[in-house]
């Protein structure tokens, strides 16, 4: 059954968010729960994409994704209308949700898109939610607003100043830490450099930390183990124990190798893909006489 | 021989069988058919089938080999009791189409199981004539024939007939080989069959472990198809227990029983040091790259990456190992070590796998195990460090206990592990179906007709019985069909 994109937008530069129709994937999702998605045959790339939100009663996900690669730049090219092959989820465990008392959730990049429901999730559970989210640039910026809203208090950090804080993340996160009473819960959902830096902090202070990982998959269901991550020195799969794991035990170097295994492949499948969709007049950018 | 010399042969004998004059020691002399196969040279570069089948003639002959014994000992060796002299009877005769027929009664997939039946240890073992050459792979080879007589038959599109609807519905939980045949069976009882399927495409093992060169997709497809038509549903990626779980299908959904046919699941490592490094892959995931995303053509029509190794190692000694050594060599590595911690002899694989590799290149270093991965400093894998092996006394599973030799050990360079030693049962069913019964390995218990704990729920194949076959998870697919018959008759009895 194909689904079909009821709206697109993009949010900035290389950032995407679409409601998909996936009626049951819709009724069963719960926060930090995934999906896997092929665009348009057989043989297309599966990925594994964060579900932002979804909403029951139109049957519909919401996912926001990067243009960071061949499979995710078609997605970007694709409009409301359009139609995917193949959705299927929602997988992974959900977060698990209760009040902890204060929590801090910490956002990078595309990872305030997986963040937001958790959040959420957290702040109706009677937590207060204090958010830090932050990108390398303000252009890279996404949902401030959905943030602001559900957040006691936000900081917005950028690494080059252009909005917010001038800082890492990990600044503030460190401040928050020292304050008394400090957090009793951290969420952190980003970059892997960035989770790992901002683990080495909660650490130190002794803060609990869920972690919520994206690496490479097949299946999603278990099947095929390539998605491991060493936790606590053994191998723990992300598609069915996680995608959430403490990220005081998470091998995170290792785990940044692993997502490097076929990065030479996705840059061929990439400028691959940028030269065709310049040759039929998709990027007007590079061939301005369409 | 050749063909002419073969069709005389023949000839001869069935001359003298009309005579009444065909004697057992006749039956003896006639030379066992060997299949054709590509060259292995040739085969190394290409992911066609490696066997292409017997002739017509080759088929005759090697169906006057069969005795035709009394007690029939080859049905007992049978999971699914295929009336096995009956059917190479009629391929002797020439009845090709009564041949079918016969193994069809039983049998709902016969070009599947001709091709990965490890007959060698089922009908193949107990039959008389390779008890007579004291030789299983002399025996009558059945399992040839089947595939012989199904392949004949690849372009007939007749369909099991369904009798009259019975408004029951059944979900079958996976569309492996044990789904296939739990449905149709199912099905030509009459009732509403949907098949869910995690993946977006059907088959299960056979589509995405069993590569093509063992195992044609279109043979699988075929058997897909056959159930499209006659009225069976296909749902795909759809993962119970988590798009919707088994409780929500029977009391949202309305159905009425369901048979959970999902597969083994988690792919084992070792917990060595190192396992995780770049470069070191379940055979799981290296097959199902390969033959389901068809990662071979990455970059022409297929978006899936797989690493183009040169020198790939496989641990393990069962088909899955030989399939991930062979899919190497396809994928145009210079070097594959098969490395196995026990002897030839204890090897799970088919005799033939096995042959095949060998004749493929593969390198067999038995009696060893890696005792650690070895990396460079971007975490790919450089080596792995093995230990070498001595054989002690039988262990639980009857096959001598492997032990490790201390202070013996040694490297072996690679770029590639592939990880074939097994599975563990897939806890997705376990942790969302409360009220359903499992051993301490995870797999669901089951009584005699595959009934688990819970009413209406049947299960069968590898989350049974941890590693099977394809053709025990036909055979659980076709007892469990049967009770679920039953038990959906008496219920509608009751409902009505």
């Amino acid at each position: 059954m194909p689904h079909r994109i009821v709206s697109k937008r993009q949010l900035s530069k290389d950032v995407f968010t679409a409601e998909i129709e996936a009626p049951l994937v819709a009724q069963a999702r719960k926060p930090g729960q995934f999906v896997i998605i092929s665009i348009n045959n057989e043989y297309a790339e599966r990925i594994p994409l964060t579900i932002a939100d979804a909403d029951e009663q139109r049957g519909t996900i919401r996912l926001i994704w990067q243009r960071v690669g061949k499979t995710t730049a078609e997605l970007a090219d694709m409009n409301a209308g359009d139609e995917i092959i193949n959705v299927v989820g929602p997988l992974g465990k959900p977060t698990h949700i209760e009040n902890f008392g204060t929590v801090v959730c910490v956002g990078g990049g595309i990872g305030n898109a997986p963040l937001l429901p958790i959040a959420k999730a957290l702040k109706e559970a009677g937590n207060k939610v204090i958010t830090i989210i932050g990108a390398r640039n303000k252009e890279l910026l996404v949902l401030e607003d959905e943030f602001t809203q559900i957040s006691d208090e936000l900081i917005v950090t950028t690494d080059d100043g252009s909005y917010g804080r001038k800082a890492l993340v990990t600044e503030p996160l460190k401040e928050l830490c020292q304050r008394e009473p400090k957090p009793d819960q951290a969420f952190v959902i980003g970059p892997t450099i960035m989770m790992k830096f901002c683990c080495e902090v909660t650490k130190q202070f002794g803060i609990p930390t869920q972690v919520s990982l994206n690496t490479i998959m097949v299946d999603g269901t278990g099947m095929c183990g390539g998605c491991r991550v060493e936790v606590d020195g053994q191998s723990k799969f992300v598609c069915v124990d996680g995608p959430e794991f403490d990220g005081h035990k998470v091998n995170f170097d290792l785990m940044m190798k692993r997502l490097d295994t076929y990065k030479d492949h996705e840059q061929k499948a990439y400028e691959q893909y940028k030269k065709h969709r310049c040759k039929i007049g998709l990027d007007k950018t590079r061939n301005p006489k369409q | 021989m050749t063909e002419e010399e073969r069709k005389q042969l023949l000839q001869q004998l069935l001359d003298k069988h009309k005579r009444g004059e065909l004697k057992p020691a006749d039956r003896y002399k006639i030379p066992p058919q060997n299949m054709p196969e590509q060259d292995p040279i040739k085969r190394r570069t290409n992911v066609n089938e490696v066997a292409t089948g017997y002739t017509e003639t080759g088929a005759r002959l090697e169906a006057m080999r069969c005795l035709q014994c009394k007690n029939a000992p080859c049905i007992k060796g049978c999971p699914v009791q295929i009336r096995i002299q009956d059917f190479i009877a009629a391929i002797a005769e020439g009845d090709f189409k009564k041949g079918l027929a016969i193994i069809k009664e039983n049998s709902l997939l016969p070009a599947v199981c001709g091709r990965v039946c490890p007959q060698e240890v089922q009908c193949q073992q107990t039959c008389t004539v390779g008890l007579k050459f004291k030789d299983a792979t002399k025996a009558v080879s059945i399992g040839r024939l089947e595939r012989f007589v199904a392949d004949l038959d690849q372009n007939n599109d007749s369909i099991p007939a369904v009798v009259r609807e019975t408004g029951m519905k059944v979900a079958v939980i996976g569309s492996g080989p044990g789904g296939i045949v739990a449905a149709a069976d199912t099905r030509r009882a009459g009732h509403d069959v949907t098949i869910f399927e995690a993946f977006h495409k059907t088959g299960g093992v056979m589509v995405y472990g069993i590569p093509e060169f063992r195992l044609p997709k279109a043979i699988v497809q075929k058997e897909i198809d056959v159930l499209s038509k006659m009225g069976v549903k296909i749902v795909c990626n759809f993962i119970v227990g988590r798009t919707r779980t088994i409780e929500q299908l029977m009391k949202e959904n309305g159905f009425d029983a369901v048979y959970i046919g999902v597969g083994a699941g988690l792919p084992r490592f070792m917990g060595i040091e190192g396992e995780s490094l770049v470069g070191v892959y379940s055979a799981n995931e290296y097959l199902t790259r390969s033959n389901l995303m068809k990662a071979y053509d990455f970059g022409k029509s297929t978006d899936t990456p797989i690493l183009r190794s040169k020198k790939v190692a496989v641990v393990g000694g069962g088909n899955v190992a030989m399939d991930s050594a062979r899919t190497a060599v396809r994928l145009g590595a210079e070097k594959v070590y098969l490395v196995y911690r026990r002897s030839e002899k204890e090897m799970p694989a088919r005799i033939e796998e096995v042959h095949h590799a060998k004749e493929e290149g593969i390198e067999f270093h038995i009696l060893q195990s890696p005792k650690r991965v070895i990396g460079d400093e971007n975490s790919h894998v450089t080596a792995i460090e093995c230990l070498k092996y001595e054989l002690g006394e039988p262990d639980e599973s009857g096959r001598r206990r492997p032990i490790p030799i201390e202070g013996s050990e040694f490297i072996i360079d690679v770029d590639t592990l592939i990880i074939a030693i097994g599975n563990a049962a897939n806890p997705l069913i376990r942790q969302t179906t409360p009220g359903l019964e499992f051993n301490k390995w995870g797999n669901i218990v089951v009584d005699e007709n595959c009934k688990t704990s819970m009413e209406g729920v049947y299960a069968g194949g590898d989350i049974v019985l941890g590693a099977a076959t394809v053709i025990l998870a036909m055979g659980q697919g076709r007892i469990a069909a049967a009770a679920m018959n039953e038990y959906l008759a008496e219920k509608k009895k009751t409902r009505d």
